[in-house]
């Protein structure tokens, strides 16, 4: 049997999107949590970490080494086969929305008609496996925080749907491809104008949603030790880790794709012309904005102190969700007008 | 776009459940393990851990989720609209805000009754 290279390519080919996206998830997350310790030692005067390689560069491998050969301690009363379900079903929906996004103009794994409408029945999903981890740790502290987890993501997830229905009106698709086409052109065409309510309301709800400063009560430190996740160790821990980072990540890609144009050039002129080089000029842009949206939510992060229980569902329910709502108008008079 | 349709969808669910559980299998097979009684205990900061945990919830998160569910499927049933609004017209836009209308009333209703009060006594 003759087989060549070409054979070989044919084989592996849809295996590439599979490989492509766990690669991009571990390495996006190995590098968010040193740029995270990093630019928060910079934001206090601290140095953060620099002792394991030059400049702590591999502080993070050592850190995802040492946690892979913990002991992995299961409390014994704990509802054995929900606490071990618990991680996977937080992992696996962040990892499906990584091969909804799209990257680069066919950098996008699942190119479905439904795609933005898919990203959000999965992120909610996570929040199902939160609330098993907490319930099923049998510890207070992980309860509390799995219900308040709950509770904040409900809230939060409704001004967040009704702020991206102005997308939908805007690029009359659910299609992320279209959704970033439809922006193409320039700065000005960026959906951020017409529906800057929404962007505003979209921001604030993705802090919320993965948890973080100021609203990150689930895991709140000095009241729930960890919260949901008090009861875990090991590998399983670094699944919730590993989760809460990509789900930053691919909230803030979510946000530029949304709102700031996508993959697409901000001058409204690609700089490259050669077909290749456009890709990686596409990829490098979406990478800049995104960067800027991450650096952001971490400056927010070293800025404000942490949200009262009753403040933050209040400031959903009787701010947020109205401002989405007249968002909402706003966009769809918006679009008959011009 | 080289790969289409809801088959790859299934095929990446079911890529990422195998990339999570491969993950617990690798970390089970080398990691260390030496139970201990002391160990196995759910942790309450030290103290000897007392009661259940599984107690019963305040009525407010009910009250949450119910109006939850009634803002989600508000918003599936405007997304339709949303996508189609090119082709609907003017029509279309009166009526979804006629639509959101009734549900600012719903959201002022529950409003005034506290029910969006999370220290409140509901």
């Amino acid at each position: 049997m003759n087989f060549n290279l070409n054979d070989l390519f044919i084989v592996f080919w849809p295996v590439v999107p599979f490989i492509g996206v766990a690669a991009l998830l571990v390495f996006v997350v190995i590098f968010l949590v040193l740029m995270e310790r990093k630019v928060l030692a910079w934001l206090t005067i601290r140095k953060g970490p620099n002792r394991v390689g030059p400049g702590g560069w591999l502080q993070t491998f050592a850190d995802a080494i040492k946690l892979l050969f913990k002991e992995d301690i299961m409390s014994c009363q704990a509802n054995k086969l929900l606490f071990t379900l618990a991680p996977i079903i937080v992992f696996a929906p962040v990892m499906v929305i990584y091969g909804l996004i799209p990257f680069t103009e066919h950098f996008i794994a699942i190119n479905l008609a439904v795609g933005l409408f898919l990203v959000f029945a999965l992120s909610s999903v996570t929040t199902v496996g939160i609330v098993l981890a907490g319930w099923s740790s049998n510890n207070k502290y992980s309860l509390l925080g799995g219900m308040r987890s709950a509770a904040q993501a409900i809230s939060y997830e409704i001004p967040l749907v009704i702020s991206v229905l102005g997308i939908a009106v805007l690029a009359g698709s659910l299609n992320m491809l279209d959704i970033v086409k439809a922006q193409a052109g320039g700065l000005f065409n960026w959906n951020i104008w017409p529906a800057f309510i929404g962007f505003v309301v979209l921001f604030i709800c993705s802090i919320a949603e993965v948890n973080r400063i100021p609203f990150d009560l689930p895991e709140a430190e000095s009241e729930l030790v960890s919260g949901y996740n008090t009861e875990y160790s090991g590998m399983k821990f670094a699944l919730f880790f590993l989760a809460e980072y990509s789900a930053l990540f691919i909230i803030s890609v979510l946000i530029v794709t949304l709102f700031l144009g996508g993959y697409t050039s901000p001058l409204g002129f690609y700089l490259t012309q050669i077909p290749v080089l456009i890709h990686i000029e596409q990829a490098f842009w979406l990478v800049m904005k995104t960067y800027a949206i991450i650096f952001t939510i971490m400056w927010i992060r070293a800025t404000l102190p942490r949200l009262r229980a009753d403040q933050l569902m209040a400031f959903s329910w009787k701010f947020l969700l109205p401002l989405a709502l007249v968002n909402l108008v706003i966009v769809a008079v918006w679009k008959v007008v011009v | 776009m080289y790969i289409q349709g809801y088959g790859i969808l299934a095929a990446f669910i079911g890529f990422s459940l195998f990339f999570a559980c491969a993950a617990l299998v690798m970390s089970w097979i080398v990691q260390p393990k030496a139970p201990g009684f002391l160990k196995e205990k759910p942790y309450e900061c030290g103290m000897n851990p007392f009661g259940d945990s599984r107690i019963q919830f305040d009525v407010k998160y009910y009250l949450y989720a119910l109006l939850f569910l009634i803002f989600d499927i508000e918003a599936v049933f405007l997304f339709p609209w949303a996508v189609a609004y090119d082709e609907l017209g003017l029509f279309a836009l009166a009526e979804a805000l006629i639509f959101i209308g009734i549900l600012v009333i719903g959201l002022v209703y529950a409003w005034k009754k506290d029910a969006l009060r999370w220290d409140g006594n509901a």
